[in-house]
């Protein structure tokens, strides 16, 4: 079944289209990524799935529902999470505070489920439970905007470039909790530049080229493809 | 490295000069029907060529001079201190703040009239620094037209007592309401806006309603101004000598005392007081609901915000409609307290001085907000002796703060929820 799916999706800034006719298929419990260079449009894409922009044509559907002139906060607080890029935690909250805006629309004893449940994955983030987040590394911070994310209990969750500034070490860690999301049943959308881990990881693929997908394919065979180790492996 | 900073201590005397002369050193006088221009005492010259000499002191030694400033360290008696813990800190604010209400409701009988009447003063700002408070300091909205919603809840007052003879105690409500509102159909428009645009279309929001009630001249009186605005009653009980409503009595001689003017002014403060701790307690009410986070977390990072699914409007604009309700509250009992307004009382200035008390209280913080309300309120009064220089006065004192404490008075604690832990 598809989780997510955009159908010949363009995008306008203004006057500018950024995507030109994107088409992606996100399947309930995968993980697909969406990998590109710098000004390909993998932001621009996520941003259009929660509306902000809006597609300007084509369909943006999430679990069968039309989402695509939907405001982004009803998109966001219907099953979907976004892990946005550069991290964006509540630097002056604590942790815990972080996470309990992440359950913002959640009862009481819902939010209390999941911040167990997120400190059960992270359990340093449940260390520094009354640190200010701010003033954690870069690394914490990143397992901090993932818990956020989770704590609306999502069916799936988009990731923006969630090695985006670690250390290798920190981001293989970041990149096995996301292979542990999806044995929690979770879809995973990931978008990055590190392309090599992401299709590593990932069931499926999408090569993003100036607003057009230009390959789509399993991560394994995405990875043997010469272009693909050519233009985002280092050859 | 030194010539490079002697060309410039230069060339900030020259721009003083450049400054100075024309405006103090050259006088316009009527002469008939023609003005001519005349040169200024050789003292003001003297003056003028002293303060470029000053400037050129200062800015050519001015690197050792603050560093001389900076190693005073007793001048700022705040400078190291350990923060306090939390949960004292909280303990001591709570305290701090019955003591003030205690005090203020003592106040009255020990003071002078004017003193009370000041006071009255000091609360009103207290409860509008309050309400903008929520704006600027919560939800991180900079707001420069503040003062156009605490003159929407005075007007509304004055016209409906002039054109329907409404009481105080009916204005109250019906004058927030309106601020309200008025803050919801402002904000609508503006508040896609963020930072420095949002101030520029607030602070020209604040025009337009004072250029509106000096030109409708027909509705507002323009400059005249409204007067004969009633003072509030107590249950129908009036404060003035005769009573000028027909029901109502008069209350000396309800309870067979002697007439006096103080009772008025007394009652006034009261009822200022008793508003500017509801306010308080609403204002406080509404941090720790799950609005107030949401507010925190629009002022922190507006897309992690909206990631998580809060709209940004509604927050922005329960924010904008709540500060502009107390502005609204606030306008009404001033509108009572000085039974006559006019355009002139709501100047940008008023919003800057508001907007003043809530940097120098410490963004957020109702304590410091409060505390800097009665200092911002009461040290012009103070330095009244100074006359012309108090605003002088008033502004080093503001810049030293800003140098010494940019955080505030009291900075912000932010209030700490917890999720009672169940079984």
């Amino acid at each position: 079944m598809s989780m997510l799916v955009l159908e010949d999706v363009h995008t306008h800034y203004g006057k500018i289209e950024a995507l030109h006719g994107v088409s992606v298929e996100v399947n309930q419990g995968e993980i697909v990524s969406l990998i590109g260079a710098n000004g390909a449009g993998k932001t621009t894409l996520l941003m259009t799935v929660c509306g902000m922009p809006q597609a300007s044509a084509g369909r943006v559907i999430l679990e069968g529902r039309d989402i695509t002139n939907e405001p982004t906060a009803q998109i966001m607080r219907s099953g979907l999470a976004i892990v946005p890029e550069g991290r964006r935690i509540f630097s002056g909250l604590t942790v815990e505070e972080n996470l309990h805006m992440g359950g913002f629309f959640n009862t009481k004893s819902e939010i209390r489920k999941s911040q167990t449940h997120v400190y059960e994955l992270f359990p340093r983030l449940k260390e520094r439970e009354h640190q200010r987040a701010g003033t954690m590394s870069g690394g914490e911070q990143q397992m901090l905007a993932i818990g956020r994310a989770l704590m609306s209990r999502p069916n799936m969750i988009i990731l923006d470039e969630p090695s985006l500034g670690l250390a290798p070490l920190v981001i293989k860690q970041i990149f096995e909790i996301i292979g542990h999301l999806r044995d929690e049943g979770i879809t995973v959308f990931l978008v990055e530049q590190n392309a090599h881990q992401a299709l590593h990881l990932a069931d499926r693929g999408y090569v993003l080229e100036t607003g057009k997908i230009r390959l789509h394919d399993t991560g394994k065979n995405l990875l043997e493809n010469p272009d693909v180790q050519n233009a985002y492996l280092g050859g | 490295m030194a010539a490079n900073n002697l060309r410039h201590a230069l060339f900030c005397a020259v721009v003083t000069l450049i400054i100075s002369i024309p405006i103090l050193g050259l006088n316009l006088e009527a002469e008939g029907i023609n003005i001519i221009l005349t040169g200024a005492k050789t003292s003001t010259y003297i003056a003028i060529v002293l303060a470029a000499i000053a400037v050129f002191v200062f800015q050519a030694y001015r690197d050792s001079i603050m560093g001389l400033l900076g190693k005073l360290p007793n001048l700022n008696p705040l400078a190291d201190k350990e923060p306090m813990e939390q949960s004292k800190r909280a303990k001591l604010e709570s305290w701090i703040l019955t003591g003030i209400i205690v005090l203020a409701l003592f106040w009255p009988f020990v003071v002078s009239r004017g003193s009370v009447d000041l006071a009255t003063l000091v609360l009103i700002y207290v409860m509008l620094a309050l309400g903008l408070n929520v704006v600027v300091g919560l939800a991180g909205l900079l707001d420069l037209g503040y003062v156009a919603f605490y003159a929407v809840g005075a007007y509304t007052f004055a016209l409906l007592s002039q054109y329907t003879g409404i009481s105080f105690w009916m204005a109250l409500p019906i004058g927030a309401l309106l601020a309200g509102l008025t803050g919801m159909t402002l904000g609508f428009p503006v508040l896609r806006l963020r930072g420095d645009y949002l101030a520029i279309v607030t602070l020209g929001f604040g025009e337009i309603i004072r250029i509106l009630l000096n030109n409708w001249t027909t509705l507002t009186g323009g400059p005249n101004g409204i007067g004969g605005i009633p003072e509030p009653t107590l249950f129908g009980m009036e404060f003035g000598r005769r009573v000028k409503e027909e029901g109502n009595t008069s209350f000396h001689e309800t309870f067979g005392i002697a007439y006096s003017g103080e009772h008025k002014v007394i009652f006034l403060y009261l009822i200022a007081l008793v508003l500017a701790v509801i306010t308080a307690l609403i204002i406080r009410r509404f941090m720790r609901m799950p609005v107030g986070r949401a507010w925190e977390a629009l002022r922190e990072d507006e897309i992690a915000a909206r990631s998580l699914g809060l709209s940004r409007t509604a927050v922005k604009l329960s924010a904008f409609t709540i500060g502009a309700f107390f502005a609204g509250f606030a306008g009404t009992v001033f509108a009572s307290k000085q039974g006559f307004i006019s355009p002139e009382s709501f100047v940008f200035l008023e919003s800057a001085i508001i907007l003043a008390i809530v940097v120098l209280g410490g963004m957020g913080s109702q304590l410091g907000v409060i505390l800097a309300a009665i200092a911002v309120t009461i040290l012009p009064e103070l330095a009244r002796e100074f006359s012309e220089y108090r605003m002088l006065i008033f502004g080093a004192a503001m810049v030293l703060m800003m140098v010494w404490r940019p955080q505030g008075l009291l900075p912000m604690r932010r209030i700490h929820i917890t999720l009672n832990k169940q079984e």
